[in-house]
């Protein structure tokens, strides 16, 4: 456990990419089995503890601090382990226990993730408990991350991955085809990438394959690119998913919907899961379609982050995939095929799959760039439709790429449409988490309204980026200087017509909300520029983004129990 | 009419003493404000962090220390009239006695001790209750109003002994004896108090510091705070010294100057360190816990000893630290003076200032 938790905090201090590596890859080298293994897999997220959760976390510090004091003290930390590692009333200075560096007693890896599988309901909290009393500051937060699962040090499981696989000196990718099939701790991985045995067999048929993904593309690239290279088809507002089917040596077949990071969203998705009736591994688009037409990305979010889907939530929002790519065919990986060879593969797979929830993600006929921006511009005339409003720009694709996990310059670009713009004036600010935890670094904007008692200021959206690190230094000097009231974390910021903070907010598209004050929901909003010189009077009316509204744009339905987040592409 | 109430009608309120206003706390019956942050016609002053020590008064009263540490930073001309505040001596303007006692910050801090008609309040400043090699301890006054800083007022700011964040550093060095380690720390205070930590551990290399630093180390050791071998960084020599310990404003350990060091390692003595994602945006790869506020134990400790039952909170987590005194009794309010390091620990502006050598 010392060790381990020692791991966790160099990587936390270590910024740089190779640097987090190198550690992760000498521990896994001079660590034993188990405990690497262990360690590998709460680096993955494949520890998961049915009974050890946040909230026994929660619930432990809670017993053991002022309730006002945690909320306040989580406010400013932004991270619950940490918070209730530091906040854990040990003993302290000269007393008997824990001083830095001495964890008594001796808690191992193995022991400690037993502990937390196999514990009853009841004898947990005392266990857990009992570790926290005997750890250090970085031991008790080592122990409370792995009960969180999320460890939010900067290393995601693609990138423990790779340092595992540079044990044995092959690819990411080789490491990423056996995993499915491996269980921590991952005895066959090890003795593989150390040359004691052969390769694991891939045991799982319908493994998580790495998604390719694409890069910005700046006016100046398309000088370089000759059109007749590319084919380009639009970019739909949805989730990226991968759905793949395979059939084990026995003859059962297995059907698992990924995330574009390659968690298993398959249980939220059963509608998907039952309609994916052949082998193979789709790469598409996740939509709610509704008599033919996609729906807002307010409604697909209801379905997401659930882990059960009621009937009622099945038949009011469908959920569909617009495919765009074939990785296998069959039993066949044509990853290495040119993108042009994969689409006719394509075009044949969802034909003999002949289901109205999958379909072909349409091209788009273009002889030049200047003829591509023209149907960019205008994509309902170009081709979308009714669906235009779920069009958030075009990808452009070389026709003869093979399909390359991660982000490889040159075969995929994304063109977005160019974001609407408002100016809003800044009303509330509240800490961020993360990387931007205790800077005020959450801001609610709003324009303004007629009211019976004159001109008001209406919140009509959140953003968090969009701002640089010394630009967050300043706003968040803004904020405290100029905080008028506080409501709990929240600080309101002073919003007159003379006084108060200006924000050019840029975003992607408009709904109508029943969530919100205003009764307006924007899409993917965040701060484009900062209008220290504007007066907040200046700032624009509700009226002119009334008018950005879809023409018969329904409300939403109301709001699921869990809101989820979306993972945004940085 | 009762004796009590005679008394009460004597005794003056706390809202009649000291007020707090935009400039910051004013003491209507002296016409004097403490550290305020415009410029005002008379100033009594704590301690020369540039928050609290600003240039442009028509009168200043400060310690010794405090008066030369203005001078240095802004020049002789930092203000109309200047006087001495001698340790322990009572300077009555007004019908208000004013009285400066060590508040163990850093050098020449005080408490100032404001007392009329049987009430005393006592404003402590920055203050901390660990021991510090350069400066005099905090003597605790007992008093009927207290006034505190929250800069770590939260039960998660629980400072780690300094002696041990050092031995921390020294570590690093014996470990990686090729890279030069940076230690960015604030330039009044921290920076002489860790060069002083590091002499106590037994360190007897040279200690090299950034040029915005060397002003005040000089004053330091002119006061009679042994430093040792304290050298000036030449911008030539920054290739050749790997293994060597480096004191930097804070802002200078991700500042080309320090690029030019063998592979350095960044290291941050601040109270912040406290926080990992707070060490993670600064980069910060060695943090030390290594603070010259008081830290939540020794806010409340401070409080129980002082006596007073009315506790007002200058800034930084002052909700945290008002929630507490609730919840024993005491009377708390926040103030939220603004303009005070309220988040940044000292001065992050002036640093910012100073950085470039």
């Amino acid at each position: 456990m010392n060790r381990f938790a020692w791991l966790l905090d160099r990587i936390a201090y270590e910024p740089r990419r190779n640097g987090k590596l190198a550690l992760i890859a000498d521990y896994l080298r001079t660590t034993p089995d188990p405990d690497r293994g262990l360690a590998l897999a709460a680096m993955t997220g494949g520890l998961v503890f049915r009974n050890a959760k946040a909230g026994l976390i929660r619930a432990l510090i809670a017993e053991r601090t002022d309730p006002a004091l945690f909320a306040l003290s989580y406010d400013y930390v932004g991270d619950l382990s940490e918070t209730a590692a530091l906040m854990w009333p040990a003993p302290r200075r000269g007393t008997a226990g824990a001083e830095p560096g001495d964890n008594r007693p001796p808690l191992t890896l193995p022991e400690v993730v037993a502990g937390l599988r196999d514990a009853g309901r009841t004898e947990l909290p005392r266990l857990v408990a009992s570790w926290l009393d005997a750890l250090d500051e970085t031991g008790r937060w080592a122990l409370l991350k792995l009960i969180t699962g999320s460890l939010r040090i900067g290393v995601s499981a693609r990138l423990a991955k790779t340092a595992a696989a540079s044990l044995g000196g092959v690819a990411p990718d080789e490491v990423e085809q056996v995993w499915h099939g491996l269980e921590p701790p991952y005895l066959p991985l090890f003795a593989w990438l150390e040359g004691r045995a052969p390769r694991p067999e891939a045991s799982d048929p319908a493994p998580f394959r790495p998604v390719m993904l694409s890069h910005p593309i700046d006016d100046g690239d398309f000088d370089r690119l000759d059109p007749a290279d590319f084919s380009a088809e639009w970019k739909w507002d949805g989730i990226r998913v991968q759905a793949v089917s395979g059939t084990r040596p026995d003859g059962s077949r297995l059907t698992r919907l990924y995330s574009r990071t390659g968690d298993d969203i398959g249980p939220a998705f059963p509608d998907l899961v039952e309609a994916m009736t052949q082998d193979g591994a789709l790469d598409g688009e996740l939509l709610v379609m509704r008599e033919g037409a996609i729906q807002s990305f307010n409604t697909l979010q209801q379905r997401l982050n659930r882990k059960a889907v009621t009937a009622k939530m099945l038949s009011a929002s469908p959920a569909h995939i617009r495919v765009y790519d074939l990785l296998v065919d069959g039993g066949q990986d044509i990853r290495a095929l040119p993108l042009l060879e994969r689409r006719m593969r394509l075009e044949a797979f969802v034909a003999r799959l002949g289901s109205a929830r999958f379909d072909l993600s349409a091209t788009i006929p273009f002889a030049d760039w200047d003829a591509l921006a023209a149907a960019r511009a205008d994509p309902a005339l170009a081709g979308a439709g009714a669906d235009a409003e779920a069009v958030e720009g075009c990808m452009i694709k070389r026709i003869d790429a093979p399909y390359l996990p991660g982000r490889p310059k040159g075969p995929w670009w994304k063109w977005k449409r160019a974001a609407r713009l408002i100016d809003c004036v800044l009303m509330y600010a509240q800490r961020g988490h993360g990387k931007r935890s205790s800077f005020y670094s959450d801001y609610t904007f709003g324009v303004w309204r007629a009211s019976p008692d004159g001109e008001k200021l209406v919140p009509v959206g959140k953003a968090y980026f969009g701002f640089t690190d010394e630009e967050l230094v300043e706003l968040d000097r803004f904020v405290r200087k100029h905080t008028r009231s506080r409501f709990g974390p929240v600080r309101e910021v002073t919003h007159d017509r003379q006084n108060g903070l200006v924000f050019e907010v840029a975003f992607e598209g408009l709904q109508r909300s029943t969530r919100h004050k205003s009764g307006l929901a924007m899409r993917f909003p965040r701060i484009s520029r900062i209008r220290w010189d504007k007066p907040p009077g200046e700032a624009d009316r509700i009226e002119a983004l009334e008018r950005l509204l879809p023409v018969d744009g329904a409300p939403e339905p109301p709001p699921a129990k869990k809101p989820s987040a979306r993972e945004i592409e940085p | 009419m009762t004796l009590a109430r005679q008394r009460a009608t004597q005794r003056r309120r706390p809202s009649e003493l000291l007020i707090p206003t935009p400039a910051g706390l004013f003491c209507p019956p002296a016409d004097i404000h403490i550290d305020p942050v415009r410029p005002v016609a008379r100033a009594l002053i704590t301690h020369g962090h540039s928050d609290h020590a600003r240039s442009g008064h028509g009168a200043v009263l400060a310690t010794r220390e405090t008066l030369a540490i203005m001078a240095l930073r802004y020049g002789e001309g930092f203000t109309g009239e200047r006087q001495v505040a001698e340790p322990g001596a009572t300077t009555r303007i007004g019908e208000v006695d004013f009285r400066f006692v060590p508040a163990g910050h850093v050098l020449g801090s005080a408490q100032i001790v404001v007392e009329s008609r049987d009430l005393r309040i006592v404003v402590s400043g920055d203050y901390k209750r660990e021991r510090d090699p350069t400066c005099a301890g905090f003597e605790p006054v007992t008093c009927d109003v207290f006034i505190t800083e929250a800069t770590f007022g939260l039960p998660v700011f629980r400072h780690p002994p300094a002696h041990a964040e050092v031995a921390k550093l020294l570590e690093s060095v014996r470990l990686f004896p090729e890279r030069a380690h940076l230690v960015g720390a604030y330039s009044l205070g921290k920076a002489q108090r860790v060069m002083a930590l590091i002499r106590e551990a037994g360190y007897e290399r040279p200690i090299f510091v950034h040029g915005a630093v060397e002003k005040l180390t000089d004053f330091y050791i002119a006061q009679g705070v042994p430093l040792g071998d304290i050298r000036k960084v030449a911008p030539a020599e920054r290739k050749s010294l790997g293994g060597e310990i480096v004191i930097c404003p804070p802002s200078a350990i991700q500042d080309l100057w320090a690029r030019r060091f063998p592979d350095p390692v960044a290291a941050f003595a601040s109270g912040w360190m406290r926080v990992r994602a707070r060490a993670r945006q600064k980069g910060v790869e060695l943090p030390l816990i290594i603070s010259d506020h008081a830290d939540w134990d020794d806010l409340q400790a401070t409080i129980r000893e002082v006596g007073a039952g009315e506790i007002w909170i200058t800034h930084g987590e002052a909700e945290a630290l008002a929630h507490w005194c609730g919840t024993v009794g005491l009377a708390a309010k926040p103030l939220h003076l603004v303009g005070y390091g309220d988040e940044g620990e000292g001065e992050p502006e002036a640093a910012a200032a100073e950085a470039s050598p």
